[in-house]
């Protein structure tokens, strides 16, 4: 039992280490605070897209790729390594982990060798961004539910509907987009899988604004978009079987810590003066500050076992669940607590006003879309019960009905 | 990284699995709980011949030599089995605070039979109800001699030895007493787990000699807290595990509105959050055994994550255990309650969370740094 590295592993570690030294500058000490805030920005995109190039020229993007993608052929613990390195590099991230984790291996995975050259390559030097039109207005976590349509009209389709929550759309090239193309079938049975080129006529981009105020995600209006055959990804009617690849690597896309965590409560807990001393010797705040350090330890090390399972070559399971579920609701509840904390005062959202440049109270806004935003927290708990403890799934109304006869409610 | 035990010990754990889940069914549990036996002296027997008492206790003292990791992965089958013997009295306690701070005379004398489990060793430190304040001990060492109280005793109706905490003339310091001695009475006392048995002691003058330095009993006392928190977690992730498995069990069997119950997400739910926190008291464990094992500067952290997540997730999974089978579940006739009981014996035994979360926090405080 250690931490070590392989010997496979620290030489692939050394190696990354060089080239970031060479590549990259050191990120500045300070609180760890991370935000996706960054990809609306158009500077930033430019940053990063030249950070991808230096990747890729370099062999680290695309690291587990097969090299029949143009990827490294690598192992997911060399990914880790690379990752855990990265973060100590003031370097842009996030951009590309759609169109990389998610998009561009369904396209690999059911496209013709054409498709593959055409849109792998780019997609990994950064220069092309991807982005996913799954969820719709009334299809969320019953993704299969999707009511976009798509009509043939000789060797095109013509898709019209809405999706919504798409991350970039107004900046992303391709999107990847699951459609309806028969009604009258079942509900998994009528769905097809295209990419489009995101700047088709017909297509309407609406950013949503998020009760944080930010706007990460967009509707899309689809009226009569004309997309092309050759951009049909699967058989006619068999998208669900490609959306279930775009889906399998989801979890491992999104996640990462977003929000003031543990440290950060700590941090306040010893400044912060409740009136009879510091908020850290309050008995209340003790019991919860160790409640959220276990958890957080534990997390940590249920990680290290994944990154062991890694390490060995073998897949790790549904465990992966684990980390999201119990990170947004904690993140939420160490806010809010910490709010608490700051009394009257801790309304304040001005970065100059409040502790730690208002993170707590930015972290109470936009922890409720952690706990929804790939895959909801009860999601995450069938996918443990079903899938880590076998138990049955829900008895369900709509596997034998057509699509256009099941019960829909009001819309 | 590899932060998992090695094949070796894997197969350890598999054999020690398979052998409880046949020589100690719940029956055997039931068969001391309901019972006049303290324990089961032939699975206790049994489990010495094997070695396993023996794990963790170098091989020049009589014991296999395996190494805390190899006693993690037995503690771990005899908290699912909820083994009734005096096992974590006598070796996470007693042969532990005689390995980490006895004399080589001391050594000599005890942990041989400790490690063939011939002898029964405890550790004696509450004073009755309410928290036993190292610096507030009743209980007394003068002149080599013991005199005073101790309530409840882990197997203090059946030891031969016990590692007793008292005050003496420099503070409060570990003490090793023969029980079988003069100056000893003892009576086993009822509590919520009659599986495993517990007794009060009553010193009049015993003969009592220091173990460790004097003066310096409340550290050694802490480290063996410490030591024996990481052991009794991996007993009680087993337990928790065990519990789980038992309501998962149930919920695919027992049907009601013409379902499986197991198929409601209510129940779905609930057994998910079991698994959570028994997954997170899991990893805590691992984090305890490294340091364990390797005696590290991050003990007294890892070992109050491990203590307090361990906690929380066996009576966790012992209630919700109880909750899944219904009626059925509070019965005497269902195994549910041997879990429960134990799950809250053992979260005691070593004291409480609440306790543990501030030793967490004063050593997070002396480190200056959480994370």
């Amino acid at each position: 039992m250690d931490f070590e590295d392989t010997p496979e592993e620290a030489q692939f570690r050394a190696g990354v280490r060089d080239f970031l030294a060479k590549a990259a500058e050191p990120r500045p000490p300070g609180s760890g605070l991370v935000y996706r805030a960054g990809n609306e920005d158009p500077k930033f995109r430019e940053r990063a897209k030249a950070w991808q190039a230096k990747k890729a020229d370099a062999g680290y993007a695309g690291i587990t790729w097969p090299t029949h993608w143009g990827g490294r052929g690598g192992s997911p613990i060399q990914q880790v390594v690379y990752d855990q390195e990265e973060a100590k590099y003031a370097v842009p991230r996030g951009l590309f982990d759609i169109g990389l984790g998610m998009c561009i291996p369904t396209l690999c995975t059911w496209g013709t060798q054409e498709i593959r050259d055409r849109f792998a390559g780019k997609a990994l030097r950064g220069e092309e961004i991807w982005c996913q039109l799954f969820s719709e207005p009334a299809a969320g976590s019953d993704l299969a539910g999707l009511r976009t349509r798509a009509e043939p009209d000789g060797s095109d389709w013509i898709i019209n509907g809405e999706k919504i929550w798409t991350s970039g759309a107004h900046y992303c090239d391709w999107g990847v987009l699951v459609t309806r193309s028969d009604f009258a079938a079942k509900k998994h049975d009528g769905l097809t899988y295209f990419f489009i080129d995101m700047r088709s006529p017909g297509i309407e981009i609406r950013p949503i604004k998020q009760m944080s105020g930010a706007s990460h995600f967009n509707a899309v209006l689809f009226k009569d978009v004309r997309v092309p055959d050759s951009q049909r990804l699967g058989a006619v009617g068999e998208g669900w079987k490609v959306a279930l690849t775009t889906l399998m690597n989801e979890r491992h896309t999104i996640g990462g810590r977003v929000g003031a965590g543990v440290e950060d409560v700590f941090e306040l807990a010893r400044k912060l003066d409740l009136g009879d001393g510091p908020a850290l010797q309050n008995g209340a705040v003790r019991d919860k500050l160790a409640d959220w350090y276990v958890a957080s330890q534990g997390l940590k090390y249920v990680n290290f076992r994944t990154m062991t399972a890694l390490s060995r070559g073998d897949t790790p399971g549904p465990e992966a669940s684990l980390g999201k579920l119990v990170n947004a609701s904690m993140l939420q509840n160490i806010a809010a607590f910490a709010m608490d904390l700051m009394e009257q005062g801790g309304v304040l959202c001005d970065p100059n006003l409040a502790p730690v440049a208002g993170a707590f109270q930015q972290t109470l806004l936009t922890s409720p879309a952690s706990r929804i935003a790939g895959g909801s927290d009860e999601i995450m708990r069938n996918i443990i019960a079903e899938r880590v403890l076998g138990l049955p799934p829900e008895i369900r109304l709509d596997k034998t009905l057509p699509f256009n006869q099941l019960p829909t409610g009001k819309r | 990284m590899n932060f998992d035990f090695s094949d070796d010990l894997k197969a350890l754990r598999e054999q020690a699995r398979k052998f409880l889940r046949q020589r100690c069914p719940t029956a055997t549990v039931r068969r001391v709980l309901e019972g006049p036996e303290p324990y089961d002296l032939r699975l206790w027997q049994e489990i010495a011949a094997m070695g396993w008492t023996g794990a963790a206790i170098p091989e020049a003292w009589g014991g296999a030599g395996l190494g805390h990791l190899g006693l993690c992965v037995l503690a771990e089958e005899l908290g699912s089995a909820l083994a009734p013997t005096p096992f974590a009295s006598s070796i996470y306690l007693a042969a532990e605070a005689i390995m980490l701070a006895g004399s080589d005379s001391q050594k000599q004398a005890w942990l041989p039979k400790l490690a063939g489990g011939t002898i029964i060793g405890t550790f004696a430190l509450a004073e009755g109800p309410g928290k036993a304040d190292p610096g507030k001990l009743f209980t007394t060492w003068r002149g080599g001699a013991l005199t005073g109280e101790k309530l409840p005793v882990p197997d203090g109706d059946v030891a031969d030895l016990a590692v007793v905490a008292a005050r003496g003339e420099r503070g409060l310091q570990l003490l090793l007493v023969d029980l079988n001695g003069p100056g000893v009475t003892r009576h086993a006392v009822d509590t919520i787990d009659p599986s495993r048995s517990h007794a009060r002691l009553v010193f009049a003058g015993a003969a009592a000699e220091p173990i460790g330095e004097l003066g310096r009993g409340e550290a050694l006392l802490r480290r063996l807290e410490e030591r024996a928190a990481v052991l009794m977690a991996f007993e009680q992730v087993g337990g928790a595990q065990r519990a789980l498995e038992m309501a998962r069990d149930y919920a695919l069997q027992r049907y009601a509105f013409g379902r499986p119950i197991g198929s409601f997400q209510a129940i779905k739910h609930k057994l998910a959050d079991v698994w959570v926190a028994t997954e997170l008291a899991r990893a805590n464990a691992y984090y305890g055994a490294w340091a364990l094992s390797r005696d590290a500067p991050e003990l007294p952290l890892a070992a109050a994550a491990a203590r307090i997540s361990a906690n929380e997730a066996y009576f966790l999974a012992a209630k919700e255990n109880i909750q899944v089978h219904g009626g059925m579940g509070f019965t005497w006739e269902f195994d549910c309650h041997l879990h429960y009981r134990r799950a809250k014996l053992l979260a005691l035994a070593l004291g409480s969370t609440r306790l543990w979360k501030e030793r967490l926090l004063l050593e997070l405080e002396a480190a200056n740094a959480p994370l």
